[in-house]
């Protein structure tokens, strides 16, 4: 089944003089793990503003073609209908959190679907301990730091257990390690769960081990859509400016000097080091 | 040069974030900061241009002790770029917000408009002279926050989580503008979790947990110490990575290049063909 689909979208801004996004045509398939990636301003946020009908309900210019959520129409269905199906995580946590505490932001999607109040206590307490900040439930979520910020952003989409999380630039405060904890737990519940997932990120080296499908984006088209080894083992992805893993760049190194090191392309530091031993160990 | 000489901080609301520090960064010195969330190191580098004096102990800058001095005879020496540039940016149009402090600091109307061109150049703005900040995009908002701090040409330059949302090829960029920064002989700090642009930057790097310094030393050195790292919630970088699986094939941990691991790499595979 499809989760996500655009036919030949396109989105000018209000007052903008060229499109952000161009005859976009995705399908993102239920349960995968999407990876969005390209370089500043090429229109990955815009595209994910399709997703659940920010636009064209709240930002208001020009759309043509067409995009769909579940099958359903999203310039027809309100966003708050979408939210149902659909969790987003922005950028910036800061434009995202309103409530007083921590817990009651977290709590605040679930006491709009009308919950019972031991379902929401279950699924609240469920995402703060999953995001590692049960800790601070009760503090104000203004006066945490970034990362925690972020925590919150993404606990409160996780309590609502969407079929699809799109998650734009998640962690990018959270220091290495917790960025990492994060995504485990976000590859877990798209494992576990079934749960579609959409990311964007730059930082291709904690990430891309987890996503099955890529899509790279410039100038607001699609350069590059398809399966995640295939596609960063190709020298026109690092063209464009993508920073592929270490890892896998080593390995694309190493075999265009004509090492034989088998035809799966790694995707994090444990893969390619396994190929490597495999490759040099009788040596 | 900038001498720490065993400081503690806390803040008014009681929170202890510096136990001790004690430091020399010398004129010309390239440095990251790492450490995880709430370590300290944004605290720490706020007491290098004296926004925060230290609770005990001593900072010196060229010599002179913050406590003596003000912030802004201080921002002449030590230029700090702040993490969001929304927390920095103000001004009406990108060339006024860079213009903001060169009054400030008595430039002339010459100079003001001659630092303004070099520095716009220097960040590739020019084309955004007379637009507003906010109409730019979050990657050019950090550049021009950059802008009007070079522009005054401080001899020490601190930039907190410069890579944060920046692309591959931004940061990229932004390296080379370090390098040439470190030709210049100006002394470079940056605060970053990016462990992956610190490999590539290679600086001394200085890890920090609970208010502490824990590590200090060359980029190399301290990238490959995974127990050090792991204390600061940091990951090893990928290359480093590798290579510490790879002890069985005689080769030494401490690779954080990728062009010297491919070379290392294919002379082991190259040995074994002849």
């Amino acid at each position: 089944m499809v989760a996500i689909e655009t036919r030949n979208l396109t989105y000018t801004y209000p007052g903008g003089t060229k499109p952000s996004i161009s005859d976009v045509s995705i399908k993102i398939e239920k349960g995968d793990f999407v990876l969005i990636t390209g370089p500043s301003g090429c229109g990955k946020t815009t595209l994910c503003r399709c997703f659940n009908g920010l636009i064209p309900h709240f930002y208001q210019g020009e759309l043509k073609g067409e995009a769909f959520l579940l099958g359903k129409d999203v310039t027809k269905i309100q966003t708050h209908e979408l939210a149902k199906n659909v969790g987003l995580v922005f950028q910036n946590p800061e434009n995202q959190l309103f409530a007083l505490s921590i817990e009651k932001d977290v709590a605040f999607g679930l006491e709009n679907l009308g919950f019972s109040r031991e379902e929401m206590r279950k699924r609240v307490d469920w995402a703060l301990n999953l995001t590692g900040i049960y800790d601070i439930r009760e503090r104000s979520p203004h006066e945490v730091s970034g990362g925690q910020q972020q925590r919150v952003a993404i606990a409160a989409v996780l309590a609502m257990q969407p079929e699809i999380i799109v998650l734009d630039e998640p962690t990018s405060f959270l220091d290495p390690l917790s960025a990492q904890k994060i995504f485990e737990v976000i590859c877990e519940l798209n494992k576990n769960l079934g749960i579609t997932v959409v990311l964007v990120e730059h930082r291709l080296d904690l990430t891309a081990k987890y996503a099955n499908h890529i899509i790279i984006m410039d100038e607001g088209k699609v350069c590059s859509d398809g399966e995640t080894r295939t596609i960063l083992s190709l020298e026109e992805t690092r063209l464009i400016g993508v920073g592929i893993p270490k890892a896998t760049l080593l390995y694309n190194l190493l075999t265009r000097e004509g090492m034989r090191l088998g035809n799966v392309t790694p995707l994090s530091s444990d893969e390619m080091a396994e190929l490597l031993l495999e490759a040099l160990k009788d040596r | 040069m900038i001498e720490i000489e065993d400081v503690h901080f806390r803040y008014p609301g009681g929170v202890e974030a510096l136990k001790g520090v004690t430091l020399t960064i010398r004129d010309g010195e390239f440095v990251a900061i790492m450490g995880q969330n709430g370590a300290g190191k944004t605290t720490l580098v706020k007491h290098f241009n004296g926004l925060l004096k230290p609770s005990t102990g001593k900072v010196r800058v060229d010599n002179t002790e913050t406590t003596k001095t003000s912030v802004a005879s201080l921002s002449k020496t030590v230029g700090f770029v702040f993490q969001n540039p929304d927390h920095q940016l103000f001004s009406e149009t990108v060339e006024e917000e860079i213009a903001f402090a060169l009054k400030n600091f008595g430039f002339t109307e010459e100079a003001i408009g001659k630092q303004i061109t070099w520095a716009l150049n220097l960040l590739s703005l020019a084309q955004y002279r007379k637009t507003s900040p906010f109409m730019l995009s979050g990657g050019e908002r950090k550049r021009v926050a950059l802008a009007s701090v070079l522009a005054w040409d401080p001899q020490m330059l601190i930039l907190d989580e410069p890579t944060i949302g920046q692309d591959h090829e931004q940061k990229e960029r932004l390296r080379q503008f370090i390098v040439q920064l470190q030709t210049q002989g100006k002394t470079v700090v940056i605060v970053t979790h990016d462990v992956e642009f610190v490999a590539e930057c290679n600086p001394r790097v200085i890890l920090m947990r609970e208010g502490k310094i824990i590590a200090d030393g060359k980029g190399k050195e301290i990238l490959t110490n995974r127990d050090a790292l792991t204390q600061s919630s940091i990951i090893l970088p990928q290359i480093a990575q590798i290579f510490t699986h790879l002890t069985a094939l005689g080769l030494a941990k401490n690779v954080i290049d990728i062009y010297e691991a491919k070379e290392k790499l294919l002379r082991v595979w190259r040995k074994a063909e002849e």
